[in-house]
């Protein structure tokens, strides 16, 4: 199992999770908000819709289904 | 420029199929963490070749066989000959409360699951359509999750004779008894609502039964991804890209196989990316189960209904489909509303725009996938310097 952060809460997972999993088991809900203010979460799981950015070690608009997590790894929701 | 004989794109089955046959300098590029594509996503997969992933192509030259990589740079490659094994992406349909968090695609799910979410003790609802959703339900409860209900639109009468036009296959018959054991499969259903608060937590049916759940997955079966093709010329036959018996284009050099070519599932895709590297094989049974299934799962007009004026179209820029009704073509949806004009660039809500007022984009162009503006500027400043 290795450990990241979603919103500062530790979150462990099996090796091979991709962020998008991630977030989902940390129990976070939105993962960023809609340009009129919604919550927003993963759709398609494969990298086409986009509604699963969130910010991964400081990168903004990071696609979490397609980024695998790493140890430590900062991921910060919309 | 570093050049290849093959460059394939998408490590899919069908780009799978091909690099296993293909000798010479040659590339996979994908946009995943590993090859598998969806189907064999969270499996280990050895590609006898260079394998670059997490990867997208953004822009295509087809004149001088050049294509743009955006990994963790941007760089340029040249190739001799090309396969787009871009593969298909699911098709979602709008209705209220379609956007809120936990309502998933269907394989979006389970492509969410096999990167590792614990669906253990889930209440999960399936619906929309096609044989996909059996597999993930079976998926799904394999994995420890409870599926009340899968919602298939299609009527009794038209999965019956797909059943007949299954009689040529009788391993996919045996798959299907399997997977239909044990679980509630109910045709002629389709969801009309998703509601929660901040999150889904009920969902109704057209017959006005609610069902509680933590996920619902929900897709009308799959659209191609021919963006790529399309921006390197490659004529579409319908919503397909246009291949003769070789799996060639009309564009010379580029070839496509699997999806892209029309939806036939994982046998076509495998034999089509053998075709694309090695010419002529037998592709009869699959052509004849791929129509088959298309004509089964035929999308009934109510769906077309669910939709309400402020339900939103256009996830990326939040635009309603009252707004979309002010409209009276693509372009204007896009002027007007910005419909089309996030980052997806339209590979959601271009299906479903199609489908409801069948206006299709007036083109393609890069960069195919959403990049950053200093992928672009470091681009020119290599061409140009």
């Amino acid at each position: 199992m290795l450990e990241i952060f979603v919103n500062g809460h530790a979150v462990k997972v099996p090796p091979k999770t991709s962020v998008a999993a991630a977030v989902l088991q940390s129990g976070q809900s939105a993962f960023r908000m809609s340009v009129s203010g919604e919550p927003r979460a993963a759709l398609c799981g494969m990298g086409i819709c986009y509604e699963c950015r969130v910010s991964i070690d400081g990168v903004a608009h990071s696609k979490s289904c397609q980024v695998l997590c790493m140890p430590g790894m900062k991921v910060v929701t919309g | 420029m570093k050049h290849y004989d093959l460059i394939i794109v998408g490590a899919g089955p069908a780009g799978i199929a091909a690099a296993r046959k293909a000798g010479g300098s040659v590339l996979v590029i994908d946009d995943n963490p590993s090859a598998g594509g969806q189907i064999w996503r969270g499996s280990e997969i050895e590609l006898p070749c260079e394998f670059l992933s997490g990867a997208r192509v953004i822009d295509g030259d087809a004149r001088n066989k050049q294509i743009t990589v955006e990994s963790s740079g941007v760089f340029k490659l040249s190739y001799k000959k090309l396969i787009l094994c871009t593969g298909a992406r699911e098709l979602f349909l709008p209705f209220p409360g379609w956007t809120l968090p936990n309502v998933f695609g269907v394989g979006g799910l389970q492509a969410l699951a096999k990167s590792g979410l614990d669906v253990r003790g889930k209440r999960i609802v399936v619906a929309g359509s096609g044989p996909l959703l059996l597999a993930v339900a079976a998926y799904l409860k394999d994995h420890g999750a409870i599926v009340p209900v899968i919602a298939e639109q299609a009527s009794w009468t038209s999965l019956a004779r797909f059943g007949m036009a299954l009689l040529q296959h009788p391993a996919k018959i045996k798959q299907a008894f399997a997977l239909r054991r044990s679980m509630r499969y109910v045709p002629n259903s389709w969801v009309t609502k998703a509601s929660g608060v901040g999150k889904l937590q009920n969902v109704t049916f057209q017959d006005g039964r609610v069902e509680q759940c933590d996920y619902l997955a929900i897709a009308y079966g799959f659209v191609p991804n021919t963006e790529l093709a399309q921006l390197m010329g490659c004529r579409l036959n319908g919503a397909f890209v246009a291949v003769d018996e070789q799996q060639q284009t009309s564009v010379p050099g580029v070839y496509c196989a699997g999806e892209p070519t029309g939806l036939g599932g994982v046998d076509e895709s495998l034999l089509e990316g053998e075709i694309a590297v090695m010419g002529n094989r037998d592709r009869s049974k699959t052509t004849h189960f791929s129509r088959a299934l298309n004509k089964a799962f035929a999308l009934r007009p109510e769906l077309k209904t669910l939709a309400a004026p402020e339900t939103i179209v256009c996830r990326c820029e939040d635009v309603t489909l009252g707004r979309l009704r002010e409209a009276q073509s693509w372009r204007e949806a896009k002027l007007h509303f910005r419909c089309g004009m996030g980052p997806c660039q339209g590979r959601i809500c271009g299906p479903i725009v199609e489908h409801y007022f069948g206006w299709t984009p007036e083109s393609v162009r890069p960069p195919v996938f959403s990049t950053k503006l200093q992928n672009l500027i470091a681009l020119k400043e290599t061409t140009y310097s």
